[in-house]
C-alpha cells in the first residue's frame, strides 16, 4: 500500500508546477468598422502624451524622460493639485461617499514604435498603472482608513470613479523599422 | 565463570513505521490537489517580462494563452529566428488568431464566454510590432480582456 502511495507521490511531485500566472490586465477598445469622420477634439491640456521610440526611449509631453520619473509625472497630471493652466480641466460630479468632487478630465495617450521592446512597453504600462493604483490607495487610506483592496465593492467603485484608468493607445509608428 | 552478558545492542531502536503510510498519503493528496499539469510544450523561447502591478489569473478555465517568442533551437532551421506566435502546440501566424479565439470560446461554457481573458506570454525582447498585430486581431475577434503575462519584478531601490 505504502509503495503504491509512494509511487503516486513521486509522480505528482515530478509533474507539479505551482506557479500561478500573473500579468498586467488591460482592456482593448472594441473594434470600429470605420473611423468616425469627426471625433470631438480633445484639448491639448487634457492629454498626456507618452511616446516610446524604437530605441526604447521615452518622450513625455514633448520632453525626454526616464521611466523611473514617469509615475510621478503621471500622478501630477491626473491630480493637477495646483489647478495649473497646462494640466487637465476638471469636471464636478456627484460621487457616492465623497459628495460633489472634482474629477480630472485627463487622458493618457500612449504610442509606441513597432520596434519598441516588449519589456519597455510593459514597464511603461506598469508605471502608468502604478500611478493610478497609488492614487487610489492614498485616497482610500485618507477616506476610509483602509487599503483599497480591503474596501467594499461600492467603495472601490467610488474610488475608481475618482481615478479612472484612461489610457488610450494609438496605432504604432514604424519609423525605426527594418 | 562469569557469564558474559551481551551488552544491550548499542544505538537506537527502530522507529515505528506504522504511521508512515498516513504521512505519505497526506503528502500525496497535497500534491494531487495542488498539481496543474503542463498543457502545452513551448516551441518558442519565452523569457518572461517583469512588472510590479500584477493581477493574478485565478480562474484557469477563462484564460486562453498566446505565446510569442523566438523559435527554440531545434525549430530554427525550419522557422527562422524571428519571433513567432505559438497557439496550442503549433507555430501560427497572426491570421490564425481569430479562428483560434473562436475555437477556444466555443470550448467554454456559455456563462464563461463573455468573461474570456486572453493572456499574451511574450518574450521580453520581442518587438512590439507583432504584439500590436495580435492586439488588432484580438479586437476583431472581440476578445477584449487582455492580460500581458509578466513575472514579479524585484526592485533593488
Amino acid at each position: 500500500m505504502a509503495d503504491i502511495a509512494f509511487l503516486l507521490l513521486i509522480f505528482f511531485l515530478v509533474t507539479t508546477t505551482m506557479d500561478t500566472d500573473t500579468g498586467i490586465a488591460t482592456l482593448l477598445p472594441p473594434p470600429v468598422e470605420e473611423e468616425p469622420e469627426d471625433t470631438p477634439p480633445v484639448k491639448e491640456r487634457n492629454v498626456f502624451t507618452v511616446l516610446i521610440n524604437s530605441q526604447n526611449q521615452l518622450l513625455v509631453e514633448g520632453k525626454p524622460m526616464e521611466i523611473s520619473e514617469l509615475t510621478e509625472a503621471a500622478k501630477e497630471f491626473i491630480v493637477n493639485p495646483t489647478d495649473d493652466e497646462n494640466l487637465p480641466e476638471k469636471n464636478t460630479k456627484e460621487v457616492e461617499f465623497f459628495g460633489t468632487v472634482e474629477i480630472g478630465k485627463g487622458i493618457i495617450s500612449l504610442q509606441n514604435d513597432r520596434d519598441t521592446e516588449y519589456q519597455t512597453y510593459l514597464m511603461v504600462q506598469n508605471e502608468l498603472q502604478r500611478a493610478i493604483n497609488e492614487l487610489r490607495e492614498d485616497k482610500s487610506k485618507s477616506k476610509f482608513g483602509k487599503s483599497y483592496a480591503e474596501l467594499e465593492k461600492e467603495e472601490q467603485k467610488a474610488i475608481r470613479t475618482l481615478f479612472p484608468r484612461k489610457i488610450s493607445e494609438a496605432e504604432p509608428k514604424n519609423i525605426g523599422g527594418k | 565463570m562469569a557469564k558474559f552478558r551481551k551488552k544491550k545492542s548499542g544505538g537506537q531502536q527502530a522507529i515505528n513505521t506504522a504511521s508512515l503510510p498516513d504521512i505519505v498519503f497526506m503528502l500525496l493528496f497535497f500534491f494531487m490537489v495542488s498539481t496543474t499539469m503542463k498543457e502545452v510544450d513551448l516551441n518558442v523561447v519565452v523569457k518572461p517580462a517583469q512588472a510590479t502591478e500584477l493581477v493574478k489569473l485565478e480562474k484557469k478555465e477563462l484564460v486562453t494563452f498566446i505565446y510569442v517568442g523566438v523559435p527554440a533551437k531545434k525549430y530554427q532551421a525550419l522557422y527562422g529566428s524571428e519571433p513567432r506566435i505559438q497557439l496550442n502546440d503549433q507555430f501560427s501566424t497572426v491570421s490564425d488568431i481569430q479562428s483560434y479565439i473562436a475555437q477556444s470560446r466555443d470550448n467554454m461554457s456559455e456563462a464563461n464566454q463573455s468573461k474570456m481573458i486572453v493572456s499574451i506570454k511574450a518574450d521580453k525582447e520581442c518587438p512590439m510590432g507583432i504584439i500590436t498585430d495580435i492586439k488588432q486581431s484580438l479586437r476583431k475577434a472581440a476578445a477584449l480582456k487582455l492580460n500581458y503575462s509578466a513575472a514579479e519584478l524585484v526592485r533593488d531601490r
